[in-house]
């Protein structure tokens, strides 16, 4: 594959991508996923929160446990609190400056989140991509947020999207979107564990009695 | 390698690619269309700006294999009046300076009028700030879209 242009279309290329990368430091290193992040990343099976006889200090542990998924900046980076989506690791403002607009997909008339991201991960150009690829409607920001307030923010139909608890769980288990946490592409951290083992840990928080961390 | 059908600018074209080639390098390499430049190959830059089934899209981040019977548009077949109205207005603000990013900047103003026939400054800001200029010629690429939406109210 062709990624690199010749004579002095090359010379002008490289500098402009040079003023692009001076702009934004945040593509010196991309997404590097420092060593720790990635040691920290399983998550514990549903069966080792079973010795927690009270249900809903054990709904708490179960929950926390999936914070991890929740909070990792694979989720966070497109829950933002503002109109800006973030991304690296480091939770960056997102670069070129991209809005929510209505349907969380950009401004009308401006820059459309589908002017760069496509059907899938393009690792060449270090673009993640999915066919859902949007923002997280404003109802649902996360950043910022305890996880206690996270976890009361889920359960609200009126701040889920009019999700049932078993609509949720399904949705935490099987929606694509979700799924790209762990299929980031490009080096990025993923989020930690599986999607299955996710989605099992909300549905035994489901099970439990869906008790939320306190703060 | 595979081959592939582009539409592009109305003609259809056979190239034999590998499936991830960047859709940039095919139409710039293989089917012979430079106007659309390469500037930063991450989707930072917008140099590359093309429009896919008429909506923008920054062609160095679409693999070939992605495009499938979509209509692609370069600047090489820009035809709209919004377009036109667009590339009279740059020239009559002189907007280039060393004209390596225009290609992309005309593609994204033209479409930013189509959806939205009176920007406001932030509109446009929010439109254009995709499309990097190094010569940071953006005051006059703002004035200019302001005079060809003008232009295009009567």
């Amino acid at each position: 594959m062709r990624v690199v242009g010749t004579g002095t279309l090359a010379l002008l290329a490289g500098s402009l991508a040079a003023v692009a990368i001076a702009a934004y430091p945040g593509l010196r290193r991309a997404d590097a996923a420092p060593e720790a992040v990635r040691m920290a990343a399983g998550l514990k099976p549903v069966t080792d929160f079973a010795r927690i006889k009270n249900k809903d200090e054990r709904a708490v542990a179960l929950f926390e446990e999936a914070g991890k998924v929740l909070q990792s900046p694979r989720c966070m980076n497109c829950h933002p609190a503002g109109d800006r989506p973030t991304q690296t690791d480091k939770m960056l403002p997102h670069q070129p400056l991209v809005v929510r607009g209505e349907a969380g997909m950009g401004a009308p008339g401006g820059l459309a989140c589908t002017t760069c991201h496509h059907e899938a991960n393009f690792d060449a150009a270090r673009v993640p991509g999915n066919p859902k690829w949007q923002l997280a409607p404003i109802e649902m920001a996360w950043q910022g947020r305890s996880l206690g307030q996270i976890c009361a923010q889920i359960k609200d139909s009126k701040l889920n999207g009019g999700k049932t608890m078993a609509q949720l769980v399904h949705h935490m288990a099987e929606d694509e979107l979700v799924g790209w946490g762990w299929n980031p592409g490009a080096g990025r951290t993923p989020a930690p564990g599986t999607q299955k083992q996710f989605g099992e840990l909300i549905k035994a928080w489901a099970d439990a009695g869906a008790a939320c961390p306190k703060g | 390698m595979a081959a592939f059908t582009l539409k592009i600018n109305g003609r259809e074209h056979q190239i034999d690619v590998d499936p991830g080639t960047p859709l940039l390098w095919a139409i710039r390499d293989n089917v012979g269309l430079t106007g659309t430049k390469y500037g930063c190959g991450v989707a930072q830059c917008g140099a590359c700006t093309v429009y896919v089934d008429g909506q923008t899209v920054r062609s160095c981040s679409l693999p070939v294999s992605a495009v499938g019977k979509s209509e692609v548009t370069t600047i090489e077949g820009l035809t709209s009046k919004e377009a036109v109205a667009v590339q009279k207005a740059w020239a009559a603000h002189d907007v280039p300076q060393c004209g390596y990013c225009q290609s992309g900047q005309v593609m994204s103003a033209a479409a930013l009028l189509g959806l939205n026939p009176k920007p406001t400054d932030q509109d446009i800001d929010l439109a254009m700030n995709g499309n990097i200029c190094r010569c940071a010629t953006y005051v006059r690429i703002r004035a200019a879209i302001h005079s060809a939406a003008k232009s295009l109210e009567g």
